[in-house]
């Protein structure tokens, strides 16, 4: 119930990446001593994997729901598997939403969802006490196999969500982001954000969602992760008891391969903003990529790892071009994208973007040095007991473990294998796979030329409306 | 509170144990065992509401500096040896507070020790690294604030809803400020404030009290105190009538804010005034089944979003405020109406006994809930303290608030949610100009070589 002011509060973090990144990275240990999350899974009747840690320690019960229904199966109907997912718990069953939201936060139980290109999540955190449990799961239960997608529900929040679309189109950043990923992704589903446009999300009909949920929201289309004060016995109960009721169907179709950029591109959009965001990016890796260690340490160098990486120490520390700059592989069930981002004063633009650009340019040329390579790995194997410390750290891993097919045992070696990366494999891998000369490049901001606000000195546009 | 009693086991509060060092400083150790992990947090007494004007953004930009150089560590050196002990660090300045953190796996506090003990009394402040964090802070001032619409509606509110408190000033400083900040005003600042007996210790996850104490003693022990004095109270005046601002901003959709001026917890005529007003704001608030959920998004669709807000546990008297975007259809001043007429309800309607109820159990729950993030619990213990309460009342909060009667949640909404405490912002949405148009887009054809 937090109105986020900003303003009260300033912190040097990097809310954005650490946004977009959490819950994706997989850490290890150096500690021997530190215990692994000892992780239990089968599958239920109707075709669910189950990923299940038991967390003793408090009297709750942490839920992640994850279906291969995010908007890369959107088929062409932009932001479809959104309003699917967002209309859960507009009513379902016998229940309105404002049953649904009482019952829910009668027992101070919290339920939420999220749509990104691969999944859609369906999470809930109740107390393992009664009548809390036996109504949170009854509640969610319903939720996924019998939503009612009113008619008049949906309009209402088709409304919200076009009026939370054009509120997107007053950031700069977010509009660079949208733009970035059709620029990299070009026709592949990946192109689209999530959330759609107005035109497609205005163009959605009732029929569709209750077909793309009817298709997609079945058991074998789905992983379940839990993390709670449950035993296996009790883990079992309440896995059948959250996914029994959906059909069993059949998991969702693999993903259309991601073509490599054929050419360098750049796509500079007027705003009327004091910054330009600059991004850059090409396709990256897909999640149990080959090359996933030595892209992931060689990119926590380069600009994974916060103020103490080249690209923070190029841009921000010496030059004072940027508050917040990284670099990042955000790997899906296909490659995802390798991204580059800053912010800086509209007449820094160039500037920051050569050095951007040139870093990157660098480091694939020389790689990393031995000392870069060993504080890359005593800071990725030292902080490890730190993201598994918490529930909603470890349902977040189970999700992607069981979504992605790692294997069960990744957690516990993925310490030797950071170890086991060396200079030459990142210089290798990092040569193979990203190609600065094919960048696409996404500029957002006031050109450097035109006085802030005189829309009459912006550039002459080719296209009209949203690119 | 019978209701509570079925809770005891559920709610019993984990031990916090204290220790004040000879130069002052305070050390508060909340040990829990659930992961072998720690965070250690150096909270001070100090913010954007201890300056003057002419300086604003002063705490904030020295909040950077910290991460610059001391007399043993070069700038970064700070972070390169917490990244190297596989540790997480930042810091955060607030209006009543800078805080700064690491994570660390349980066997490195003395790493954290050591470095925060080094600059609390021996930073470096140069003037080139000076130079090159104002411009990085002045980037920061324009992607949060000016390139943010609400940002820049909630900065612009805060001027006017406030007419003497400091609490009126943005905590990353006003442009002009930041255009005439000095590496002298900040080496003032420094000297002024840090300081052991300004400061506050916090030490939550898997490590033993005294040997916690022990280490303090050895690295913190030996720095001096300072003479700290306190800044003077800056009290507002008697709200004497409604006070509206109508800005204009490139934006797509309008939005409001509303703010009633409302007591913190050390001011308020009775203690149980601002729980009083957290519950009201649950009320309205409380997740979707609250109020303003269920009839201005739902029922009345009349917000696309709204929220209420209102913190107990602030320095100075605050501000219970609104906020919203209008549903389609819908204007900021119909939203506005709307909102008018909840708080007339409150004032004349006492609150069911059944949506109490619901509340109550919530932030049981949710006290449940936090026990999941030790970084939370010890913020928690930090932010009281250096805001002058006692940590014990993150521990008796939910006591508190279901003690809260219907009655006083009426009284409290006739006594200060009332017009002439009321200041309103209506952001007026102007043109974006011929913004999201590519002027050269690959879809164009028109793609551009980079070099």
């Amino acid at each position: 119930m937090c109105v986020e002011r900003q303003s009260d509060r300033i912190e040097r973090a990097i809310r954005t990446l650490s946004a977009w990144l959490a819950g994706t990275l997989l850490f290890t240990s150096p500690l021997l001593t530190q215990a692994m999350p000892e992780i239990q899974t089968w599958n239920t009747e109707n075709g669910t994997r189950v990923l299940f840690v038991a967390a003793p320690e408090i009297p709750m019960v942490d839920v992640h729901l994850v279906f291969a229904a995010g908007s890369a199966r959107d088929g062409g109907r932009s932001g479809l598997a959104a309003l699917t997912a967002a209309m859960l718990s507009e009513g379902a069953g016998d229940w309105g939403a404002d049953a649904i939201a009482d019952r829910l936060d009668g027992v101070g139980a919290v339920l939420s969802t999220d749509v990104d290109r691969d999944m859609a999540t369906v999470a809930l955190r109740t107390l393992t006490r009664q009548p809390a449990f036996d109504t949170a799961i009854d509640t969610f239960a319903t939720l996924i196999a019998r939503p009612t997608f009113a008619p008049e529900a949906l309009e209402r929040v088709r409304q919200n969500r076009l009026v939370a679309l054009r509120q997107e189109d007053e950031s700069p950043r977010r509009v660079a982001q949208k733009a970035l990923y059709r620029a990299v992704f070009g026709t592949h589903p990946y192109a689209a954000d999530p959330s759609g446009t107005p035109e497609s999300v205005a163009d959605l009909r009732r029929e569709e969602l209750i077909a793309f949920h009817a298709r997609h929201y079945v058991g074998s289309n789905a992983v379940l992760a839990i993390v709670g004060a449950l035993d296996r016995a009790g883990a079992e109960t309440l896995a059948n008891r959250l996914v029994g009721g959906l059909p069993r169907g059949e998991p969702a179709a693999p993903l259309p391969e991601v073509p490599p950029l054929a050419e360098a591109t750049l796509t500079a959009i007027d705003f009327p903003s004091s910054q330009t965001t600059v991004l850059a990016g090409q396709p990256g890796m897909r999640r149990g990529d080959p090359d996933y260690f030595a892209l992931y340490v060689g990119n926590h160098i380069l600009g994974g790892s916060g103020l103490i990486s080249i690209l923070m120490d190029e841009i921000r520390e010496k030059r004072g071009l940027s508050y917040s700059t990284y670099s990042a592989f955000l790997p899906l069930a296909q490659p995802g994208p390798f991204l580059m981002s800053l912010q800086t004063r509209n007449d820094q633009a160039e500037q920051a973007r050569s050095v951007m650009i040139d870093t990157l340019k660098r480091f694939i040329e020389r790689g990393p040095t031995e000392a870069e390579l060993m504080a890359a790995k005593k800071n990725i194997t030292g902080g490890f007991p730190l993201k598994i410390a918490s529930n909603s750290n470890i349902v977040q891993y189970l999700a992607v473990i069981g979504f992605y097919g790692l294997p069960l045992d990744y957690l516990e070696r993925f310490r030797e294998r950071i170890e086991s990366v060396t200079v030459e494999q990142i210089r290798d891998a990092f040569a193979r796979r990203l190609h600065p000369e094919r960048l696409a490049i996404v500029m957002v901001g006031a050109p450097a030329t035109g006085a802030l606000g005189d829309a009459g000195a912006a550039q002459v546009s080719l296209a009209r409306g949203t690119p | 509170m019978l209701l509570l009693l079925t809770f005891g086991s559920t709610l019993a509060a984990t031990e916090v144990h204290e220790r004040r060092l000879n130069n002052g400083l305070k050390i508060l150790v909340k040990p829990d065992h659930r992961a072998p992990i720690l965070t250690s947090q150096v909270w001070y007494r100090i913010g954007s509401s201890y300056e003057y004007g002419g300086i604003t953004g002063v705490s904030h930009l020295l909040e950077h500096m910290m991460f610059q150089g001391t007399e043993h560590l070069a700038p970064g050196e700070f972070s390169r040896i917490i990244a190297e002990n596989g540790g997480e660090e930042n810091a955060f300045t607030g209006r009543d507070y800078t805080a700064y953190y690491q994570n660390l796996a349980n066997d490195r506090l003395e790493v954290a020790f050591e470095l925060e003990a080094e600059r609390m009394r021996h930073l470096k402040l140069s003037e080139p690294e000076f130079l090159k964090e104002l411009e990085v802070v002045k980037e920061e001032r324009r992607m949060r604030t000016e390139d943010d619409p609400h940002a820049l509606t909630y900065e612009r509110f805060s001027a006017v809803a406030y007419d003497a408190s400091p609490y009126r000033h943005p905590v990353i400083g006003w442009p002009g400020d930041l255009e005439q900040l000095s590496l002298d005003d900040l080496r003032n600042w420094y000297r002024l404030w840090y300081a052991p007996n300004n400061a506050t210790l916090v030490v939550a996850g898997d490590v033993e009290p005294e040997s916690v104490f022990a280490l303090a003693e050895k690295h913190f022990g030996p720095l001096a105190a300072e003479d700290i004095r306190p800044p003077k109270a800056q009290l507002e005046p008697e709200p004497l009538g409604e006070k509206r601002l109508r800005l204009k901003i490139p934006a797509k959709e309008p939005y409001l804010l509303m703010g009633y001026k409302t007591p913190a917890l050390a001011t308020a005529k009775a203690p149980w005034e601002p729980y009083a007003l957290e519950m009201l704001s649950y009320i309205l608030d409380g997740g979707d089944s609250a109020r303003l959920a269920r009839e201005l998004v739902r029922g009345h669709q009349i917000a696309a979003s709204v929220s209420a807000d209102y913190s107990a546990f602030e320095r100075l008297p605050g501000l219970f405020l609104f906020e919203g975007v209008p549903a389609k259809g819908q204007t900021a001043e119909t939203l506005e109406a709307a909102l008018r007429e909840q708080v007339a309800r409150l004032q004349s309607v006492p609150v069911d006994p059944l949506e109490l109820e619901r509340v109550r159990n919530q932030v049981i729950a949710a006290k449940v809930f936090e026990r999941d993030s030790l970084f939370y619990q010890a913020m928690q213990i930090g932010l009281l303290e250096t805001i002058g309460l006692d940590w014990r009342l993150a521990d008796t909060y939910v006591d508190r608030l279901a003690e809260v009667t219907p009655e006083q949640i009426q009284a409290v909404a006739r006594t200060y949610l009332t017009p002439e405490r009321l200041t309103v912002a209506i952001l007026d949405p102007q043109p974006l100009g011929s913004k999201a148009q590519a002027a050269l887009s690959s879809h164009q054809g028109g793609s551009t070589h980079v070099r």
